[in-house]
């Protein structure tokens, strides 16, 4: 053991540069990693403030609808029958579109969502509370809803409230509610107006963007689902297999996140991989060297008795330091990175890149960096535990 | 110290060795190598007799195989052919791992460049050949202790071997030899990179041991005045015993 350090303690930089390859695979791991389990963490909550009994209606596929290339509308009629569909409680649509926004003289575009009067869909369907006024009832007319960073500042010089006028398209609203912070720049950057006001300031008479529709109480949301589904085919006479619309519940769309997240882990650990197989060529040229270089010791070793599993065990656990090593500074730089990225975010106002410091990973990769590096130490270890001792010794 | 050792020398010359039982013994040992394309008989049928507590000096010009021969009985290398006992044991027939253990516990080696791992200090070079033979740690740094001092290095324990003098390092690797308390010292050229003054030190410790710890000592020389020192004397030419005797490096022809 003290043999081994001692060698790491003559050559620092030659060790730094051999556990690079580690370094760089462990640190990308573990990197990425807190992150995506942050944000499968934020995603969860996320769904879980929304409750599970949502299901989302979508003109297109979830693809083309959020991009708004649907050609597709989903009309009043349907929003009619879905509210009327066994299992719904209550169903809303709403329309999205970026417009012009004037606040005392300052002009910014943002995103403006026309909502529902009768039913408080931002609350019962999302979980977004409200920081401040009202939501709409249905005599408001002009009246509008700002999002977290009107109020906190963030988006226009001055402060945006309750009371304040703002105007949009060239029409006046008064602010009667701020909508507390959500947690994703878009979305606190959202403002909301009653929908048939909306009609009109964003020039989109029919149609909506989406329908929103919450089942009641111990109905099965996937049952509930298909209700809907088979009511919209029938209406637009479809056949099975062949609709032009999107139905999404919660689950749905919580496996369709996790997905797309597992693809992303799926190549970060690919990487990684790679990174990790070249880091433990770099062991093993490292052990390689080491070796040589102490022919003469290890014929020394053998000659005061050292059997030829005392020299493997040298060389592996040599090898397994050098993994070691990387691995904590790998780690050490993983940690880092990923809360310089979450602060970043953070500052961003985006919190839905929640780091979490799990031990299973720090333990996981740090015997995995041993694993490597005694792994990448066998060829070379057995190398030196098989001279012949005569040779070794007389070894320039 | 120097005075009773001269008592001791000469007592120990007076010692009738021929009471003594055989620790080694070597029978028609035959060794070749391939040195590129060529075969090279470095030992060519040596027949040899050490025994126990007796003082060996083999003597001979480059080339003429006695570093093979003491490479051989040190458990190194195996012979081509014949057999090589150690304390009855045919050491020709053990396995690698058995011949380790033998070196470990019966052979301690001292070489002409010290061969000590530079990584180590002194007290950890004395205690490596202990590690070896599992001794535990705090038991090991005694004995390593115990030998510095009595070597002389009671104050240089814990420096790195590129912190001592050329004599202090083969002192440090004669404690080394003598950790596992080994029943023979074998010693290829001991003094050879040592200037002449403390060349004699070295060659008075080993003498020392040989005398008051009884250990069996053989030493590769080619110094005359080395051999001098040692009880008989093995000439090998060519890879052939040409004398063995009791007499001085001039061996074979009368005093």
């Amino acid at each position: 053991m003290k043999f081994t350090l001692g060698s790491f303690r003559h050559r620092k930089l030659r060790t730094f540069l051999t556990v690079l390859g580690i370094f760089i695979g462990i640190a990308a791991v573990v990197t990425l990693i807190s992150l995506t389990q942050g944000f499968e963490t934020a995603i969860n909550e996320q769904f879980e403030m929304m409750g599970e009994n949502n299901i989302m209606i979508l003109p297109g596929s979830l693809m083309t609808s959020f991009a708004g290339q649907s050609s597709q509308e989903l009309t009043d009629h349907e929003l009619d029958l879905i509210k009327d569909t066994s299992g719904v409680d209550n169903a809303g649509g709403m329309i999205t579109k970026v417009a012009k926004v004037e606040f005392r003289g300052q002009i910014n575009y943002a995103f403006i969502v026309g909502l529902p009067t009768d039913w408080n869909i931002l609350e019962a369907y999302s979980g977004v509370t409200l920081e401040k006024g009202r939501y709409f009832k249905d005599t408001d007319r002009y009246k509008a809803g700002v999002g977290w960073l009107y109020y906190s500042g963030a988006s226009f010089d001055k402060h945006v409230s309750t009371g304040d006028k703002i105007n949009i398209n060239g029409y006046d609203f008064d602010i009667i509610g701020v909508v507390s912070k959500i947690g994703s720049p878009e979305d606190d950057q959202q403002i909301y107006i009653p929908i048939d006001v909306a009609r009109e300031v964003l020039n989109t008479p029919t149609g909506y963007y989406v329908l929103l529709a919450k089942t009641k109480d111990g109905w099965d949301p996937e049952a509930v689902a298909d209700n809907i589904k088979e009511r919209l085919r029938k209406e637009r006479g479809l056949k099975e297999g062949e609709e032009n619309f999107e139905i999404q519940t919660m689950n749905d769309l919580k496996t369709t996140s996790m997905a797309m997240l597992a693809v992303v882990e799926f190549v970060i650990i690919g990487i990684a991989a790679i990174s990790l197989v070249v880091g433990g060529l770099g062991i093993m040229n490292s052990v390689y060297t080491s070796v040589i270089e102490r022919t003469r010791e290890i014929g020394v070793m053998k000659a005061i008795g050292a059997r030829n599993s005392d020299i493997m065990m040298i060389f592996l656990i040599e090898a397994g330091l050098l993994g070691l090593v990387g691995g904590l500074l790998g780690i050490a730089a993983g940690l880092v990175a990923s809360k310089a990225v979450e602060w970043y975010a953070l500052q961003m106002d985006i919190n839905l890149l929640k780091v979490t410091l799990q031990p299973m990973l720090i333990i996981g990769a740090l015997s995995f960096s041993f694993f490597i590096g005694v792994i990448s130490g066998v060829v070379p270890a057995r190398n030196a535990a098989k001279m012949r001792p005569v040779d070794a010794l007389r070894y320039e | 110290m120097r005075e009773n050792m001269k008592d001791k020398h000469t007592h120990g010359h007076a010692h009738d060795l021929s009471k003594e039982k055989s620790i080694i013994h070597l029978k028609d040992v035959k060794k070749s190598y391939l040195m590129g394309e060529v075969t090279v008989n470095a030992l060519k049928g040596v027949t040899l007799d050490i025994k126990e507590n007796d003082f060996v000096a083999i003597v001979g010009p480059s080339g003429s195989g006695k570093s093979t021969l003491l490479n051989m009985v040190g458990c190194l290398d195996t012979p081509t052919s014949g057999t090589i006992e150690l304390n009855g044991t045919n050491i020709t027939e053990l396995s690698e791992s058995d011949l380790a253990q033998v070196r470990g516990q019966s052979i301690g080696f001292v070489f002409q460049f010290f061969n000590l791992i530079p990584s180590l200090s002194a007290i950890e070079n004395v205690s490596l050949p202990l590690v070896f033979q599992g001794v535990p740690s705090e038991e090991r740094r005694e004995r390593a202790a115990e030998l510095l001092k009595m070597l002389g290095l009671g104050d240089r324990m814990e420096h790195l071997p590129s912190e001592l003098s050329g004599g202090e390092q083969q002192r440090v690797a004669i404690a080394r030899a003598l950790a596992p308390n080994p029943r023979v010292i074998l010693a290829d050229e001991p003094t050879g990179n040592l200037d002449l003054k403390t060349g004699n030190e070295i060659m008075m410790l080993l003498k020392e041991l040989h005398l008051k710890e009884r250990k069996t000592l053989i030493i590769v020389t080619h110094d005359k005045l080395i051999a001098d020192h040692a009880h008989r004397v093995v000439r090998l030419i060519d890879g052939q015993i040409a004398y063995d005797g009791h007499d001085k490096w001039d061996g074979g022809k009368p005093k």
